[in-house]
């Protein structure tokens, strides 16, 4: 029983048809995957459905044991892509971040200390005290995205689904979001996020997960990330009907 | 003070305050739900939509105040679950589905009313008569004040992460369909609260002008519920006076304050303001200038 986030056998469909199928993989908590993969390939598909956004058709998702089944609430955090926000929304960066303790607090408990406590400790590991009090239309691309994992973080999740942190972030934003992310993973959390630049990945994650409709390769960066896998990834045809032996 | 006390001396004015302030602040408070959900355009919609159910339900049952009531909260719903069900089951976006079946409601609404038994002006229904508030519509409008409130206040946290984030709130295990259903609901009722006084083609001015003229002012969400609940209190009894004043019909009253009010801050907003925004900002070149002398 230990803490691990296991897939086993997962598929799920839109209209009958795959968009993932017979998805197999287990993670250990405390490290960053990347999820990767083509256009196509499901890493959004597979993140919300371990976030319980969409229904699988087979298999289960289990965490440390246990069966996660529908909306997961305080155990999985959430990161949806950037694009999808209004930003013009009359919330500050510290508002922001308190609607991550929303589902501890139910209808009407009031902020305890421990609710402040937990907000200040999720600025602080996003490197955005001092931006605190401004409204998130001030914000910058990088601080956008450090400012929603900062929510994340104050939900107190174990694991975090992120779909494509770095798009968008140039390379001092993409940095910070990182060491963001390494103290997620150093603090014993699973941190989970799609990923397209695959010359980034060596740097950023230690596990990677590649996908293209089905799984193509899982394990340690050092190990899975070759040349001869993404080959595989990127140029064979989604459902071609001619499965992987991935054994 | 006299000129402002002096009009309540008369019962129906009295009546008309009491409404003004049941109604204003209802509208007021929803209506930053609406302003920061984008759903201006929806909720005027379902305004017309009311129209239909006023006509059937006179014609059935005559001007029986929950009749109108429950005649206008049907057919909006449906024309709000109509547009849920054709943008859901064909490739019709929702807002052009809710805009071709409320355009139908309207003109059957304009063509029924000229079956009602009884006689209607359709004036009345347009426009509304805040003189004419009986008790029954000063109770429908208190109980639909509390159940508003007690609602929006129970269901703000999860309200607003579903507004903000649909995704992210489902994922937190937040209801979020049936909360947004909610929201709609409570616009409707709101609309038929104000009906009698502001009628079915003003109603939009109470429910969105007090809080967008707020986020013209405020960077606070709490502000603009609260602050819209007052503004839109002021304005309701201000544009009654006014009415009074000028004899004007109340409803177009009532609009003109709100809509001066909202005008002012669109361009004297000290934060968001046209003119404070051209005369405040420095040029870009002073403002780098300075940084380098740091």
């Amino acid at each position: 029983m230990s803490h691990q986030l296991t897939l086993e056998d997962v598929t799920v469909s839109y209209n009958r048809i795959p968009a993932v199928h017979h998805i197999s993989a287990a993670f250990q908590c405390g490290s960053c995957i990347a999820l990767l993969g083509p256009n196509g390939a499901g890493k959004t598909t597979l993140l919300k459905a371990i976030a319980g956004l969409l229904p699988i058709e087979t298999g289960r998702i289990e965490f440390c044991g246990h069966e996660l089944d529908g909306p997961a609430g305080r155990t999985i955090a959430y990161v949806p892509q950037r694009e999808a926000v209004d930003w013009d929304f009359p919330v500050t960066v510290r508002g922001l971040v308190e609607m991550g303790r929303y589902p501890s607090l139910g209808k009407w408990k009031k902020f305890s200390a421990k609710d402040a406590a937990a907000v200040a400790e999720a600025l602080e590991i996003c490197d955005l005290a001092d931006l605190a009090d401004r409204q998130i239309s001030a914000l910058s691309g990088g601080q956008q995205q450090r400012a929603f994992l900062a929510r994340a973080w104050a939900q107190q999740a174990h694991i975090y689904l992120l779909d494509e942190p770095f798009t968008g972030l140039d390379r001092n934003a993409a940095e910070a979001f990182a060491a963001a992310m390494r103290r997620l993973r150093d603090a014993g959390k699973l941190v989970i996020a799609s990923h397209h630049d695959l010359k980034s990945v060596e740097a950023l994650f230690d596990h990677i997960l590649l996908i293209n409709g089905e799984v193509v390769a899982c394990g340690p960066t050092a190990e899975a990330f070759t040349k001869e896998n993404l080959d595989r990834a990127y140029t064979v045809h989604v459902f071609s009907g001619h499965h992987h032996d991935h054994a | 003070m006299n000129w402002i006390l002096e009009p309540f001396q008369y019962e129906f004015m009295q009546r008309a305050l009491l409404a003004c302030v049941l109604i204003g602040f209802t509208n007021g408070f929803l209506g930053a739900f609406v302003v920061i959900r984008r759903l201006a355009l929806m909720a005027d919609a379902l305004s017309h939509s009311l129209l239909p159910g006023l006509a059937v339900s006179a014609i059935l049952v005559g001007l029986s105040p929950a009749g109108l009531l429950l005649g206008g909260l049907l057919a909006a719903i449906f024309v709000a679950l109509g547009g849920h069900i054709i943008s859901r089951s064909s490739r019709v976006k929702e807002e052009t589905a809710i805009a071709a079946l409320y355009i139908i409601a309207f003109a059957i609404g304009i063509a029924l009313i000229k079956y009602a038994g009884v006689k209607v002006s359709l004036d009345h229904f347009l426009f509304g008569n805040i003189l004419g508030v009986g008790d029954s519509d000063l109770w429908t409008s208190y109980a639909i004040t509390c159940v508003a409130l007690i609602l929006l206040v129970a269901f703000q946290r999860p309200l607003l992460l579903a507004i903000f984030e649909a995704s992210v709130a489902r994922s937190q295990g937040v209801p979020v369909g049936g909360l947004l259903g909610m929201l709609i609901l409570l616009i409707v009722l709101a609309m038929v609260s104000s009906l009698q006084a502001v009628g079915v083609l003003l109603s939009l001015g109470l429910l969105i002008l007090p809080a967008a003229t707020i986020y013209l002012l405020s960077d606070s969400f709490d502000t603009m519920l609260w602050g819209g609940g007052a503004l839109g209190t002021f304005g309701a009894v201000v544009g009654l006076l006014f009415s009074f004043w000028a004899n004007i019909p109340s409803g177009p009253a009532i609009v003109l304050i709100l809509g001066a009010i909202f005008l002012l801050a669109y361009f004297f907003s000290p934060r968001y303001g046209i003119f404070s925004r051209y005369f405040k900002r420095r040029h870009l070149h002073e403002e780098s200038l300075e940084r380098w002398k740091k």
